[in-house]
C-alpha cells in the first residue's frame, strides 16, 4: 500500500477535523460555562430584589438595637447638658441673659405711675468678630470718653462671645458708635427702671438692681410672683405685654404722710419716724412711709443699713397703744363691762417690781377711765382677770405672736418673752415687754375697730368682700363698738385730743414706750406711737404715726410724750389727707354713733361719760 | 382581673392583649394631661383664649381616643387590614381635598373640616405596607404585591410633599425603609444605598449652597452671620437648662410663656423646666421601654403580617417620639413632630389611638392561629 497524497490529505483532514471537533466541544463547554455564570448572575439579581421573610426576626432585633442606641444617645446628651457648666449659648441668648428684662408698671390705686420702664440702648461687642481690637478701642473711647481704655481693651481681648461695652447710652452716643461702622459691635435694647416720685413710698415700692431685678419691696414681690418677663429672646424688652400692677397706695396721701412725718422728724429731732394709713374695711395700706428713706432712682442711696422699713422690719414695744388690745380682750371675755371699776388707788406690786401710773389718780377707775387716763395699774389688773394663758391666746388670735407676712418680702418676727409669767402679762397689758412690728400692731387695732375682723394688711388692691372672706373674727361686733367708743372718748376728753379735728368724728390712742437699753428702761428715751380712727362711728381709715427717740420742745414744757409729737402729726395728717381721700369735713356729728351700746343701756355719748 | 374560666369576647380580649402596652399608653395619656395643664395655659393666654382652653380640649379628646384604641384593639388581623384600607382611602381623599380646597395654615394646606388627615394616613399606611411586604415575601411569584409595596410609598408621600409636610414625609419614608429592611432586603442595598446617600449628602453639602447653609445654621449659627431664626429650638434648650435636674416646680416655668409651640412640639422642654432633667430622662426611658417591648412582641409573632405591621407601628411611634425629644434638646434640626400622647393635638391624638389600637390588636396572643399553622405544616 502506497501512501497516496489523497490519504495523506485525508489523514490531515481527519486530524484537523478531530482538532476542530475538540475545540468546538471546548467552545461548547466554554459556552456552557458562560451560561452557568449567567444563571448565577440572574440568581444573584433575584436574590438582591427578593425579600426573605425568614430573616425578619433577626432584622427586627437589629432595629431594636438601633433604636435602643438612639434612645440612649438622647438620654446621654441630656445628661451631658445637665452636667456642663457652660451650656451652649447663641449670641442672642447670651445678650438676652445679660440684658435687663421688662417689668410691669407699678401704679397707685388711682392709676398714677409709681414705677415704670423706659427703653434705652446698650452697646455690646463680640470680641471674636472684631478685626482690629486696638483700633476699635481707640474709636470707641473717642465717642465714649468715660470708658477706661485699658479695661475695654482687656474685655475685647477675652475669648467670650459677648461683652458689654457700655450699658444705657444716649441716642446721640448710639448714633456716633453706629457711624464708626465697627464690625462686631452692636446695640441691644434694654430697660431702665425709673421712679417718677423719687422717695415717696420708696419703702413699699422697693427698687431694682441694674439688671432690672427686684431687690426689695413690691419690686421683689413681682419677681417672686414671676410677674416679670424671663430673660429670654426679644420678648423680654417689651413692657407693653405686661399688665401693670396696681398697688393699694394712694400717691397723694403717701406724699402728705411723708411730708408731715419729715416735718415732725426735724422738729422733734427724732432718730426715725414711720407712719401708715390703712383702710380698716379692706386691710389695704393707703399710705406707708418710714424715715429715713431713699431715692430708688439712685442706687448709691441704698447702702445705709439704717434704711430699714420700720413698719415691717423694726419690732418695738408699742406702749399704751397696746392697752386697746387689753381692754378689747377683757370686754370680749365678758369678765367686765364698760360700767365695771378697777382699783387704781395704789401702785401695783409684784415681787420686787412696782407698776405705777404716769398720771396717778389714786382712786377706783371705771373701764373707760382706765383707757382715757392710760392707767398702767388698771390695764395690768384687767389683764390678770383673763390670766396668762388667756392673754397669750388672745394675742396669738390677734396675730401679735407670729411673724406677719404681707406682700413685702421684708418682715420680722415679734420678740416674745420666754418664759412668759404673770409679770409679763401685766407689763404687756400696757405695752412693754413684747416687741412687734408697728404694722402688725396696726393690723390688730384695725381688727378691733372694724367690727372685729382681723385682716392681714395688703399692699395690693382688695375689695371689702374679699377682705372679709379672708379675715377671721377676733372680737364681737359689740366689743368692737365699745373700742370705737373708748377711742372717741379718748379724743374728746383724754390724751388723744390732737386727733379731735373739727369736722371729723375721730378717735385715737397715744402710746409712749420707754426704750429698753440692755435690760433697763430709759426714762428720757422713748418710742412714741399714735393711732387714730376716722370716723369712729363708721370706721374707715386708721392712721398711725410713730417717732423713735423724739425730743421734748421748750414750748411743750419739754414733754416728749406721744401726744406732743406723734399725736400732733397725726392730727395734721387727718386734716390734710381726709379731703384727699374724698371725705369732706362734716357739719353735724351722728346723733346715734354707737347703737349697740345704746341698746345695752349705756345711753351716754362719749362726751358725757368722760366727764363723770 | 378577669377569671380564666370566663369566656366571651371581652374576657378573651383581656387575656390575649399585652396589658403592659395598654397600661403604658394609659399612663402616657395621663402624663399628657398633666403636661397640658403645665404648658398650655401660657399659650392659651397668649392667644387670648380661655386659660384652660387646650386642657379642656385635650381632656375632652382623651375619652374618644381611649375608646377608639380599645375598639380597634378588638379587631382580628384580617379586619385590621380592611379597616386600614378604608382609613387609607378616606384619608387620602381628604388629603387631596385639603390640597384643593383647604385653607392655608402656617404655609401649608393640611387641614380640612378641622382634622389633619395626614395624621390618620400614617397608621393605615403602615398596615398596608406591612401587608404588601408580607404577601410579597410569602409567595415567590407574587410580584404584584411587591410592586404594590414599592408603589405605596410615592403614592402616600407625594401628596404630603405637596402640602408640604416634610416631617410626616420623612417619618413615613423611615418606617417604609424599616419595613423593607425587615422584609429581608439584601445587605447590598442597605450598604449600597446608605453609601450613595452618604456620598450624595456630602456632595450636596459641598456644592449646594442651600444645603450648606441649612446644615451650618444648625451646627454653628454664628458662622453664617449671627442672628438667625433658631428661636424655638434655642428657647426650648434654655427652657430645659433653666429647670436643672429637679425642675422649677409645676407651673413655675417661665420659658413656656414665650415658646410659641410650648403645648405641642416643645412640650418636652416645658417638662424639663418644670419637672427637671430627671423627669425628662424618665420620660425618654419610658418611651424607650415601650418601643423595646413592642418590637420584642413583634419579633416573637409567628404571622408575618402581624410581625411586620406591629413592628412598623411601634417603629413609627418610636421614631416620632425620638425625633421630637431630640429636637427639644437640640440634638437634631427642628422638625414639626409631636410627642405621642403628650403633645396637645386633636387629630394626632385620635390617630395615635387608632394606630396603637391596631398595635394592641396585632400583638394579641392567638393560640388557635399557632395551632392551625402547626397543623398545616405537619403533613
Amino acid at each position: 500500500m502506497t501512501r497516496t497524497p489523497m490519504t495523506f490529505l485525508q489523514m490531515k483532514m481527519n486530524s484537523l477535523l478531530t482538532k476542530m471537533m475538540s475545540s468546538a466541544a471546548k467552545i461548547v463547554l466554554r459556552l456552557k460555562a458562560v451560561d452557568l455564570s449567567w444563571s448565577r448572575v440572574a440568581r444573584l439579581a433575584r436574590d438582591l430584589v427578593r425579600t426573605r421573610l425568614d430573616k425578619s426576626g433577626g432584622r427586627i432585633r437589629l432595629l431594636m438595637l438601633g433604636l435602643f442606641v438612639a434612645y440612649v444617645g438622647i438620654g446621654a446628651r441630656l445628661v451631658l447638658l445637665g452636667l456642663s457648666h457652660d451650656p451652649p449659648l447663641t449670641l442672642k441668648v447670651a445678650a438676652d441673659q445679660a440684658a435687663s428684662g421688662a417689668r410691669p408698671d407699678l401704679l397707685d390705686r388711682n392709676g398714677e405711675i409709681l414705677a415704670t420702664d423706659i427703653k434705652t440702648m446698650s452697646v455690646f461687642a463680640e470680641p471674636r468678630r472684631i478685626i482690629d481690637k486696638d483700633e476699635a478701642v481707640e474709636l470707641i473711647t473717642a465717642v465714649l470718653p468715660d470708658i477706661d481704655a485699658k479695661e475695654l481693651r482687656e474685655r475685647l481681648g477675652s475669648k467670650k462671645g459677648f461683652v458689654w461695652v457700655k450699658r444705657q447710652v444716649t441716642a446721640k452716643e448710639q448714633k456716633e458708635i453706629f457711624h464708626l461702622g465697627l464690625p462686631g459691635v452692636g446695640f441691644f435694647p434694654e430697660n431702665k427702671r425709673v421712679y417718677p416720685n423719687g422717695p415717696v413710698g420708696a419703702h413699699v415700692i422697693g427698687f431694682v438692681d441694674k439688671d432690672n431685678i427686684g431687690i426689695a419691696g413690691m419690686e421683689k414681690y413681682l419677681d417672686n410672683q414671676s410677674l416679670t418677663d424671663p430673660h429670654v429672646a426679644g420678648f423680654s424688652i417689651d413692657p407693653a405685654s405686661l399688665k401693670p400692677v396696681r398697688l393699694s397706695l394712694d400717691l397723694r396721701a403717701t406724699h402728705a404722710l411723708r411730708d408731715e412725718l419729715a416735718a415732725g422728724l426735724t422738729r422733734f429731732h427724732a432718730k426715725a419716724a414711720a407712719g401708715a394709713i390703712m383702710d380698716v374695711t379692706t386691710g389695704e395700706v393707703i399710705a406707708a412711709e418710714s424715715l429715713p428713706d431713699f431715692d430708688p432712682n439712685n442706687s448709691n442711696d441704698m447702702k445705709d443699713p439704717t434704711l430699714i422699713n420700720r413698719l415691717t422690719v423694726g419690732v418695738y414695744e408699742m406702749g399704751s397703744t397696746f392697752k386697746a388690745l387689753t381692754l378689747a380682750m377683757v370686754l370680749d371675755s365678758g369678765k367686765v363691762t364698760l360700767g365695771s371699776h378697777v382699783d387704781a388707788r395704789e401702785n401695783l406690786r409684784y415681787g420686787r417690781f412696782t407698776i405705777h401710773d404716769l398720771h396717778a389718780t389714786h382712786r377706783m377707775l371705771s373701764v373707760p377711765e382706765v383707757f382715757t387716763h392710760s392707767s398702767n395699774i388698771g390695764s395690768a389688773r384687767l389683764a390678770m382677770m383673763v390670766g396668762v394663758q388667756g392673754h397669750q391666746d388672745f394675742l396669738r388670735k390677734a396675730g401679735q405672736l407670729d411673724r406677719m407676712r404681707t406682700e413685702l418680702p421684708e418682715s420680722a418676727a415679734p420678740l416674745i418673752p420666754k418664759p412668759w409669767g404673770e409679770l409679763n402679762t401685766m407689763t404687756i397689758a400696757f405695752g412693754q415687754g413684747l416687741n412687734v412690728a408697728p404694722l402688725q400692731a396696726m393690723m390688730a387695732v384695725a381688727g378691733l375697730l372694724n367690727g372685729g375682723n382681723l385682716m392681714t394688711p395688703t399692699f395690693l388692691i382688695r375689695s371689702p368682700a374679699d377682705a372679709l372672706a379672708q379675715s377671721r373674727r377676733i372680737v364681737s361686733e359689740q366689743t368692737s363698738e365699745s373700742m370705737r367708743y373708748l377711742l372717741r372718748a379718748n379724743a374728746t376728753h383724754g390724751s388723744a385730743d390732737h386727733a379731735n379735728i373739727p369736722g371729723y368724728y375721730a378717735g385715737g390712742k397715744t402710746g409712749t414706750a420707754q426704750k429698753n437699753f440692755h435690760g433697763h428702761y430709759s426714762n428720757d428715751k422713748v418710742f412714741t406711737t399714735f393711732m387714730a380712727i376716722v370716723p369712729a362711728d363708721k370706721p374707715k381709715y386708721l392712721y398711725m404715726a410713730l417717732y423713735d427717740d423724739p425730743q421734748g420742745l421748750p414750748e411743750d414744757g419739754g414733754y416728749h410724750y406721744a401726744a406732743y409729737n406723734a399725736g400732733r402729726v397725726t392730727g395734721r395728717l387727718i386734716e390734710r389727707v381726709e379731703p384727699l381721700l374724698g371725705v369732706p369735713p362734716e357739719q353735724e356729728f351722728p346723733t346715734q354713733p354707737f347703737p349697740l351700746l345704746a341698746k345695752l343701756g349705756y345711753g351716754f355719748d362719749a362726751d358725757k361719760v368722760a366727764k363723770e | 382581673m378577669i377569671s380564666r374560666a370566663e369566656r366571651g369576647p371581652v374576657a378573651d380580649w383581656f387575656r390575649s392583649i399585652d396589658r403592659w402596652l395598654l397600661g403604658s399608653f394609659a399612663a402616657l395619656m395621663v402624663i399628657g394631661l398633666v403636661m397640658a395643664l403645665a404648658a398650655s395655659p401660657a399659650v392659651a393666654e397668649r392667644l387670648n383664649l380661655p386659660t384652660f382652653h387646650f386642657v379642656d380640649r385635650q381632656a375632652l379628646l382623651l375619652a374618644p381616643t381611649a375608646l377608639l384604641m380599645i375598639v380597634t384593639s378588638f379587631l382580628s388581623p384580617r379586619h385590621t387590614r380592611r379597616a386600614a384600607l378604608i382609613v387609607f382611602a378616606v384619608s387620602m381623599a381628604l388629603i387631596v381635598l385639603a390640597l384643593l380646597f383647604g385653607a392655608e395654615v402656617k404655609g401649608s394646606r393640611r387641614w380640612i373640616m378641622g382634622v389633619q388627615p395626614s395624621e390618620f394616613i400614617k397608621p393605615a399606611f403602615v398596615i398596608l405596607a406591612a401587608w404588601a411586604f408580607s404577601e410579597g415575601g410569602r409567595t415567590h411569584g407574587a410580584v404584584p404585591s411587591r410592586i404594590l409595596a414599592f408603589l405605596l410609598l410615592p403614592l402616600t408621600i407625594v401628596p404630603l410633599i405637596m402640602q408640604p409636610d416634610f416631617g410626616q414625609t420623612m417619618l413615613i419614608s423611615v418606617v417604609w425603609a424599616a419595613l423593607f429592611f425587615m422584609a429581608g432586603l439584601h445587605w447590598f442595598w442597605v450598604l449600597g444605598l446608605g453609601g450613595v446617600g452618604a456620598v450624595g449628602g456630602f456632595l450636596a453639602f459641598r456644592f449646594s449652597p442651600h444645603v450648606h447653609e441649612r446644615v451650618l445654621r444648625f451646627i454653628d449659627p454664628d458662622s453664617i452671620g449671627g442672628m438667625v431664626d433658631t428661636f424655638q429650638v434655642d428657647t426650648a434648650l434654655q427652657s430645659i437648662l433653666s429647670g436643672g435636674w429637679l425642675g422649677r416646680g409645676p407651673g413655675e416655668g417661665v420659658y413656656k410663656r414665650i415658646l410659641p409651640d410650648a403645648h405641642t412640639d416643645f412640650v418636652f422642654a416645658v417638662t424639663g423646666e418644670e419637672f427637671g432633667m430627671l423627669a425628662c430622662l424618665a420620660l425618654i426611658a419610658f418611651f424607650g421601654l415601650i418601643v423595646m417591648r413592642g418590637l420584642w412582641l413583634a419579633s416573637r409573632n409567628e404571622d408575618p403580617f402581624c410581625r411586620f405591621a406591629a413592628a412598623g407601628l411601634i417603629i413609627m411611634f418610636g421614631v416620632q417620639s425620638w425625633i421630637n425629644m431630640a429636637v427639644n434638646i437640640r440634638a437634631i434640626p427642628a422638625k414639626g413632630m409631636t410627642l405621642p400622647f403628650i403633645s396637645y393635638g386633636g387629630s394626632s391624638l385620635l390617630a395615635l389611638g387608632l394606630g396603637m389600637g391596631f398595635l394592641i390588636a396585632l400583638t394579641r396572643k392567638r393560640p388557635h392561629v399557632m395551632l392551625e399553622q402547626q397543623a398545616r405544616q405537619a403533613p
